[in-house]
C-alpha cells in the first residue's frame, strides 16, 4: 500500500503556505503564496478573502505535485489560520462582502470605546475571557453591520455569512455555495467576543451586546474532528481540524498538559500555557482562551501573553537606524560588548500589551552615557524581547496555580543564540527548541491526522517531539534581580506619555 | 595563454568609478562614462549587486559600493547570518540522519562551532555552540582545510596534535587526504578525534564557490561507517544534500 500522509494549510497574515508531513511528522513538502496587504487608510489592514482563496486553490496541488503524492494518499487535511481576521460572504453567490479587515486594524478604536461605556461592557470578559478591544472579531462585524447599507437585514435573514480566514476555507473546499459547510472551531470561536467560554456556544447576551444576529454566524466545533470532505481543488480529502496559528503552535509543540507552553518568536511573540480543563480568569492582564479540544473529549484552556513588538524591533533597528544590514547581525553586534551597559530599550512602539495593556504608552531608551556604543542598543534590543517574555511568565505563574519549568520556542528569532540563552537566564528555566521549527502547520496536521486514526493518541504525537536545541540559565540570581528591577523601572517610564487627543502617533 | 577576461575589466572599472566617491551613480551615468552599451553596464552592476560588491538606493535606484567590499577583509557572510539562513536544512539533516549536526567556519587555526543540532533521541546533550574543533582531526576540519590554503598552512605551522592513535600527524598524510577531499567534494574522519566516532561534512559554498563554511554530522562509528570502517553511502548523500541546500539558500538570496 501506498504511504498515507497529512496535509496541513497555514493561512498566515502575510501568506498561505501548504505542507504535508509523513508519521514521524517530518516535512515532506512545502508550497507558499504571499497575499496582498490592503493598507486604504491610516490604521486600516485588509485582505482579499477571494485571492486566498485562489492561493488555496493553487497550493494544495502544487504541494502534492512537489512530494509527487496522489491526493488519494492524504488522510486528512488540517487548518491553522490567522486569528480575529473577519471576512463577511453572500451565502448563495460565495462573494465576500468588500475586503476581510485583518487583526492588525483599528478603524474600530471609536466604537470600541462608545461600547466600553454601555450597559453590559463589564460583562463580557465574564463571559468570554477576553477584554473588549479592537484585536478582537465582534467589533469588526458590528462596524461591516454599520456601514454597509441593507447588509443587517440581510445577515439577520441569513443571507450573509461571517466566518474567521478558517471557516471561509472550509466552507469553499466543501462545496462554497454549491452545499459548503459553515463552520469554525472552538479556538477560534474564543477569539471572537462572542463564545461563552463556559458552554463554547455563541453567548446570547454577548451577541445583542455587539448587535450581531446569530443566523450568520458559523456552527463551532471541536479543533480536531471530521467537518466534511473537500469537494473542490483535491476532492475527497476529509476536513478534520481547525486552530487559531497560536494554539495550533501549541498544539505542534505537544503542549498537552497542563503547566506546558510555548512561546513563538516572530515579528511579535504569544506566549500560551496550557492551563487544563478549566479557564483560568486573569487578575493580571492576560487573555483567557481555548487552546484546543479533541473530538468529545472536554477542552482545553488557556492563557495567552500577547507581546505586541519583538521581533519587529530588530527590523525597527535595521531599516529605520541601519545599524545592522540583516536581521541575524543583531547578534553579532550584541556580541561586540560584554553587557548592555546599563541601557533599557523598552518598545512601546503602539502601547504596552499583555500584561501591562496601556495603550498610552510610548517607546523609550534609556540609561544613556557617553559610554553607550551601538553594540550596546543591540543588547538592548535583544533584551527587551527576554524581559517582555519573563513579565508574562509572571503574570502567568501569579494567575494560575501552575509554574513553569520549561519554555518551549518556536519562530525566526530561535536561530538567535544569544537571545535564546539570555530568555533562559531571564525567566530561570530550561528553553527549548524543537526539531520541526513549523509548529504552526504540524500542530494543524496533528489534530487533523488524530481525528482520522492516523496518530493513534498524544502520546504518538508526544513521540514524535524532538529536542533540537536547549539553553539552560546560567545567570546568576543577583544578577538577574538587579537587571529586572531596572527594567521595571525603564517600563514605568512610559506610562502616561500620550495624552488624549493628541491623535495616534 | 588566454587573454585578459573582458567583463572583468569593466567591473573593475565601474568599481573605481563609484570609488571615487561623488556620490551614488545611476546605470545611464556608469555607461556613459565607461562608453558602455546600457545594457552591459546594467549586467555587470546586477551581478556586483548579487555579491554585495556595489549597493542600491532604494528610493533613487542610484549604486554606490557596497559594505562587502569597502571591507572584503572582513568574514563574506556573518556567521549569525550563516546559521539563521541554515537552521531549517541542519534541522531535516537531524531528522534524516539520527545524528547530531554541527555547523563550523574557521577560526585562527581552529574550528569555531557556530550550530548545533542535538541528536534526535531526546538524551541529555549540551549545546557546544561557541566552542572550537581541531581542523585536522574532525571532517568539518577537513573540508575547511580542503579550500582554504592559508588556514592549511596556519595549521601545518602550529602543529598536528595527537588524540588518538588514528589521528593524521604528518603534514604529507593531511596533504593527500585534503587532495581527497577536493575531489570527492566531502570530508570523513574516522576515531581520529575521539576512539569509536565519526563524522562526515560538507562545504557550504557562496557566490561563485567560495566556501564560507562546513555542515556535518557525528556520532558512534557503527552508525555512521558500514562494516568496513567507511562512511555509508546513504549518511554521505544525506550531508552532502544538506550542503548543496545551504548553499542554494546562500546564493539565492544575496
Amino acid at each position: 500500500m501506498a504511504q498515507r500522509y497529512v496535509m496541513s494549510i497555514d493561512q498566515g497574515t502575510t501568506s498561505t503556505r501548504c505542507m504535508i508531513f509523513d508519521h514521524s511528522g517530518r516535512l515532506v513538502s512545502i508550497a507558499q503564496r504571499e497575499q496582498q496587504q490592503h493598507f486604504p487608510k491610516p490604521g486600516w489592514v485588509e485582505h482579499d478573502a477571494l485571492e486566498i482563496w485562489r492561493n488555496v486553490d493553487r497550493l494544495l496541488p502544487q504541494a502534492l505535485r512537489e512530494a509527487r503524492l496522489d491526493s488519494a494518499q492524504v488522510v486528512a487535511l488540517g487548518i491553522a489560520n490567522q486569528r480575529e481576521t473577519t471576512v463577511l460572504w453572500n451565502k448563495h453567490t460565495g462573494t465576500p462582502i468588500g475586503r476581510a479587515i485583518v487583526w492588525q486594524d483599528m478603524r474600530t478604536d471609536e466604537l470600541v470605546e462608545q461600547l466600553r461605556g454601555e450597559p453590559g461592557a463589564g460583562e463580557v470578559i465574564r463571559r468570554c475571557g477576553l477584554p473588549l478591544a479592537t484585536y478582537f472579531s465582534a467589533p469588526r462585524i458590528s462596524w461591516m453591520l454599520e456601514n454597509s447599507p441593507g447588509l443587517r437585514e440581510r445577515a439577520e435573514n441569513g443571507d450573509v455569512l461571517f466566518g474567521t480566514m478558517e471557516s471561509w476555507l472550509i466552507w469553499n473546499l466543501t462545496g462554497g455555495s454549491d452545499g459548503g459547510i459553515h463552520v469554525t472551531d472552538v479556538t477560534n470561536a474564543s477569539r471572537t467576543l462572542l463564545m461563552n467560554l463556559d458552554t463554547l456556544d455563541w453567548d446570547d447576551e454577548l451577541l445583542s451586546f455587539f448587535g450581531i444576529p446569530r443566523p450568520m454566524l458559523p456552527g463551532i466545533r471541536s479543533s480536531s474532528e471530521v467537518y466534511g470532505k473537500t469537494t473542490r481543488v483535491v476532492p475527497g480529502v476529509p476536513i478534520a481540524a481547525a486552530l487559531g496559528d497560536q494554539q495550533a503552535a501549541l498544539f505542534g509543540q505537544t503542549c498537552f498538559s497542563a503547566g506546558d507552553a510555548k512561546c513563538t518568536y516572530g515579528t511579535g511573540s504569544f506566549l500560551l500555557m496550557n492551563t487544563g480543563n478549566e479557564p483560568v480568569r486573569s487578575t493580571h492582564g492576560l487573555l483567557t482562551t481555548v487552546g484546543f479540544k479533541i473530538g468529545t473529549e472536554p477542552a482545553r484552556y488557556a492563557l495567552e501573553g500577547p507581546i505586541a513588538v519583538t521581533g519587529s524591533l530588530v527590523q525597527w533597528f535595521r531599516d529605520s537606524l541601519g545599524l545592522i544590514n540583516t536581521a541575524a547581525e543583531i547578534e553579532t553586534l550584541a556580541r561586540t560588548v560584554e553587557d548592555n551597559g546599563g541601557c533599557y530599550i523598552i518598545p512601546a512602539f503602539s502601547g504596552l500589551f499583555a500584561p501591562h495593556w496601556h495603550s498610552e504608552a510610548r517607546g523609550i531608551i534609556v540609561g544613556l552615557t557617553s559610554y553607550i556604543t551601538k553594540g550596546h542598543l543591540a543588547r538592548a534590543v535583544l533584551e527587551a524581547t527576554g524581559w517582555q517574555t519573563r513579565e508574562v511568565v509572571d503574570a502567568m505563574n501569579a494567575d494560575s496555580d501552575l509554574t513553569l519549568n520549561t519554555l518551549k520556542v518556536d519562530g525566526g528569532m530561535t536561530a538567535d543564540h544569544l537571545l535564546m540563552q539570555f530568555i533562559a537566564d531571564v525567566l530561570g528555566v530550561p528553553v527549548t527548541r524543537p526539531m520541526v521549527a513549523e509548529t504552526v502547520s504540524l500542530g494543524a496536521a496533528y489534530a487533523a491526522g488524530l481525528a482520522v486514526g492516523y496518530w493513534p493518541d498524544l502520546e504518538a504525537l508526544r513521540r514524535n517531539w524532538h529536542r533540537a536545541a536547549q539553553w539552560t540559565p546560567r545567570m546568576s540570581t543577583n544578577r538577574r534581580s538587579t537587571e529586572y528591577a531596572n527594567w521595571q523601572r525603564a517600563v514605568e517610564l512610559t506610562f502616561g506619555w500620550m495624552r488624549p487627543h493628541e491623535g495616534t502617533r | 595563454m588566454p587573454g585578459p577576461v573582458q567583463s572583468i575589466e569593466r567591473a573593475a572599472a565601474i568599481l573605481r568609478l563609484l570609488a571615487r566617491g561623488s556620490g551614488p551613480l545611476g546605470v545611464g551615468e556608469i555607461s556613459e562614462s565607461l562608453g558602455l552599451a546600457k545594457a552591459t553596464a546594467h549586467g555587470i552592476l546586477r551581478t556586483l549587486l548579487d555579491v554585495g560588491f556595489v549597493e542600491q538606493d532604494k528610493a533613487t535606484g542610484k549604486y554606490r559600493l557596497g559594505a562587502a567590499f569597502v571591507h572584503l577583509d572582513s568574514s563574506y557572510l556573518d556567521v549569525n547570518e550563516l546559521r539563521s539562513r541554515s537552521i531549517n536544512w541542519a534541522d531535516a539533516l537531524a531528522a534524516r540522519s539520527g545524528e547530531t549536526v554541527r555547523i563550523g567556519v574557521p577560526l585562527e587555526s581552529s574550528v569555531l562551532v557556530v550550530h548545533h543540532v542535538f541528536r534526535p533521541d531526546d538524551s541529555m546533550q549540551t549545546l557546544d555552540v561557541d566552542s572550537r574543533l581541531p581542523p585536522h582531526a574532525t571532517a568539518l576540519g577537513k573540508v575547511l582545510l580542503a579550500y582554504d590554503a592559508d588556514l592549511a598552512g596556519r595549521v601545518q605551522r602550529s602543529g598536528l596534535t595527537s588524540f588518538t592513535r588514528r589521528t593524521i600527524t604528518t603534514p604529507g598524510k593531511l596533504a593527500q587526504a585534503l587532495a581527497a577531499v577536493r575531489d570527492a567534494g566531502w570530508a570523513a574522519e574516522t576515531g581520529e578525534s575521539v576512539p569509536g566516532e565519526a563524522s562526515i561534512a560538507a562545504p557550504i559554498r557562496a557566490h561563485g564557490g567560495l566556501v564560507v563554511g562546513a555542515i556535518g554530522i557525528s556520532g558512534a562509528m557503527e552508525r555512521i561507517c558500514d562494516a568496513s570502517g567507511r562512511p555509508t553511502r546513504r549518511q554521505v548523500d544525506t550531508v552532502v544534500d544538506a550542503a548543496r541546500s545551504v548553499s542554494r539558500d546562500i546564493t539565492s538570496s544575496k
